[in-house]
């Protein structure tokens, strides 16, 4: 019964993962897709010694890591806040609910595009308060400007500034779902506990610290996986918002610019066979520092 | 014990005020970015740039024009974004049937049959969400443009079924693990067959669920870009909204029509969304309660 299932995820899923690994090792262009043979040799290594010593992979793979792990970050830290705000009854709460999952739901071409004009310099809405009100020189380019300054007490630091808001954008589109789980796992929590901990003196802060978090740490854990994995391979987010440019080039984009740009199949395979199994490597070191913490909780 | 009980009362009185701000702000962002969408879509975009900051524009200056010309014909001098909804609607739906179909009986196997592996499977299927999505995309890019399909809507069904599939199984299959057991084996002693159990008391009895499930998957290939502009960027006449939107950002179309097509591509899905809400999240998070 489960044959159907699994004959789809066979011929659309792993067979092209081995194909794609295959293509990695050799020396294919777009234009040569009609006549090269797709399976046999020759094979070489050169996409990958390509690859190392260049920037065009350095650089995406650092981006990458920042954008995932930071973005990741930011979901959860919003999800928890939510979660634990609408934890308990108000009226209007179903509301609140629903309203809040939006970010998630919309297509990702109509939201981006909305964040692109509300952060456009000419005719967006977050620089033209920022001239008016709060002192802005000269409008910020947010989405091309890959290095800006923002001074604090009179001390400049250096921003990415379209990187952040690229991960700010990630973070707000997918907090809803860590808000979800977390909000599910919340509601699970038997009353009791806190009860007990709130009928012994302990305040807010410390039942949470002491009480709920632990109670979460295992959905968090695994929203954290969740999460990185999806921001790691995002394509949509960073090509809609700034096309990869500014700084923000990830490794995703960069197999799609492989594609496009210079019709370099081999090269785009390699980039993309490297992410998978950067991102098995990642996740088997996760599994193993945080594996056996997790079946405690 | 005093200063225990001052800290207390402290925590509880700014908890008091922080939480319904939190909400607030929860509301705020959540909901902010549609509200300007929706507003910029009915401004003139010479006003808009006159007047950016505005938040409440005069009544006087809103207007429906930016949504007539994105969605008249090109034919006529507008965007096509009629068609586009037609691409998507007929590539959405055939996507929720046929992962349906595909989806059902590998959930009821995973939720019910006792066989080697059974609980592993559905994690198994849930791996494919592993691989980067570009991955996946190069050689099916290869193969298909090899066969000379590449361009065709039914070519990206298979694809959307493909990455649908998995999430599919694994709410279907937490869905039928609450049809009770004895239903069915009260069926099976009347003499129903495995295939007339599920069709005649299990789907019925998860039908809601099934619903939501295919109104998810709707959602999904709804909303889906990468694909869509790998494989039919070439035909417009095959474009889909996601698609159709982005390739007139790149022509440089004015930022209120761009606006108006955001509005009407978001409206389905959040209606959709509305109809569903309880159980595509209850489907969702149901192994997460437990911790």
């Amino acid at each position: 019964m489960v044959s159907p299932t699994f004959v789809v995820i066979l011929v659309m899923v792993i067979l092209p993962v081995l194909w794609a690994v295959i293509l990695s090792f050799k020396q294919i262009r777009l234009i040569d897709l009609q006549h090269v043979n797709l399976f046999s040799g020759p094979y070489t290594v050169s996409n990958y010694t390509d690859l190392l010593g260049s920037s065009a992979f350095l650089t995406p793979l650092r981006t990458t890591v920042e954008y995932s792990v930071f973005g990741t970050m930011g979901s959860i830290v919003l999800g928890l806040a939510a979660a634990l705000a609408v934890r308990s009854k108000f009226p209007g709460r179903g509301v609140v609910r629903g309203v809040m999952l939006l970010p998630w739901v919309a297509p990702v071409v109509a939201v981006t595009f909305v964040w692109t004009i509300l952060l456009s310099p000419q005719l967006g809405f977050v620089d033209a308060v920022g001239t008016r009100f709060a002192g802005w020189k000269s409008p910020i380019p947010f989405l091309s400007q890959q290095h800006g300054t923002i001074s604090l007490f009179g001390v400049g630091i250096g921003v990415p500034t379209a990187l952040l808001v690229v991960i700010a954008f990630e973070s707000w589109r997918s907090f809803p779902f860590a808000f979800l789980f977390i909000l599910a796992r919340l509601q699970a929590i038997p009353p009791e506990l806190e009860e007990a901990a709130r009928s012994d003196g302990a305040t807010p802060t410390q039942v949470f610290r002491y009480i709920i978090l632990p109670q979460l740490m295992g959905v968090i854990a695994l929203i954290a996986v969740l999460r990185f994995i999806f921001t790691f391979n995002d394509f949509d987010s960073i090509y809609l918002l700034t096309g990869g440019g500014a700084g923000t080039q990830v490794l995703a984009t960069q197999v799609y610019s492989f594609l496009s740009a210079r019709a370099d199949v081999g090269g785009a395979a390699a980039v993309a066979t490297f992410m998978a199994a950067l991102l098995c490597v990642i996740l088997v070191v996760y599994m193993k520092v945080f594996g056996g913490k997790e079946e405690e909780v | 014990m005093s200063r225990r009980w001052s800290r207390y009362q402290i925590e509880v009185g700014v908890l008091r005020v922080l939480r319904p701000l939190t909400i607030a702000f929860f509301v705020l962002i959540s909901v902010f970015p549609f509200y300007y969408m929706v507003m910029l879509a009915m401004r003139d975009i010479s006003e808009v740039l006159q007047d950016p900051g505005a938040l409440v524009p005069p009544l006087s200056q809103l207007s429906l024009t930016p949504f007539k010309e994105v969605l008249r014909p090109t034919s006529q001098g507008g965007d096509g974004f009629t068609h586009f909804l037609l691409n998507s609607a007929g590539l959405a739906t055939a996507t929720v049937i046929v992962t349906l179909a595909v989806s059902v009986l590998g959930a009821y196997a995973v939720a019910r049959l006792q066989f080697f592996g059974r609980r592993k499977v559905s994690v198994l299927f849930l791996s494919v969400y592993l691989f980067p999505p570009v991955l996946l995309a190069i050689p099916l890019f290869v193969v298909f443009s090899r066969l000379g399909l590449r361009g065709q809507l039914p070519v990206l069904v298979i694809v959307y079924v493909a990455q649908t599939v998995p999430v599919c199984v694994y709410m279907l299959r937490n869905y039928f693990q609450t049809v009770p057991r004895s239903l069915e084996e009260a069926a099976e002693v009347d003499g129903a067959k495995r295939l007339a159990v599920i069709r005649y008391v299990t789907l019925p009895l998860a039908m809601p669920a099934v619903a939501a499930t295919g109104l998810l998957v709707f959602m999904v290939a709804w909303n889906e870009f990468l694909f869509a502009l790998l494989f039919l960027a070439d035909d417009p006449s095959h474009w889909t909204v996601s698609l159709g939107l982005n390739q007139l950002k790149n022509i440089e179309t004015p930022a209120t029509v761009l606006m108006a097509g955001s509005v009407i591509i978001t409206i389905p899905v959040i209606v959709l969304f509305l109809l569903s809400e309880r159980l595509i999240t209850e489907g969702l998070t149901q192994g997460a309660e437990k911790g």
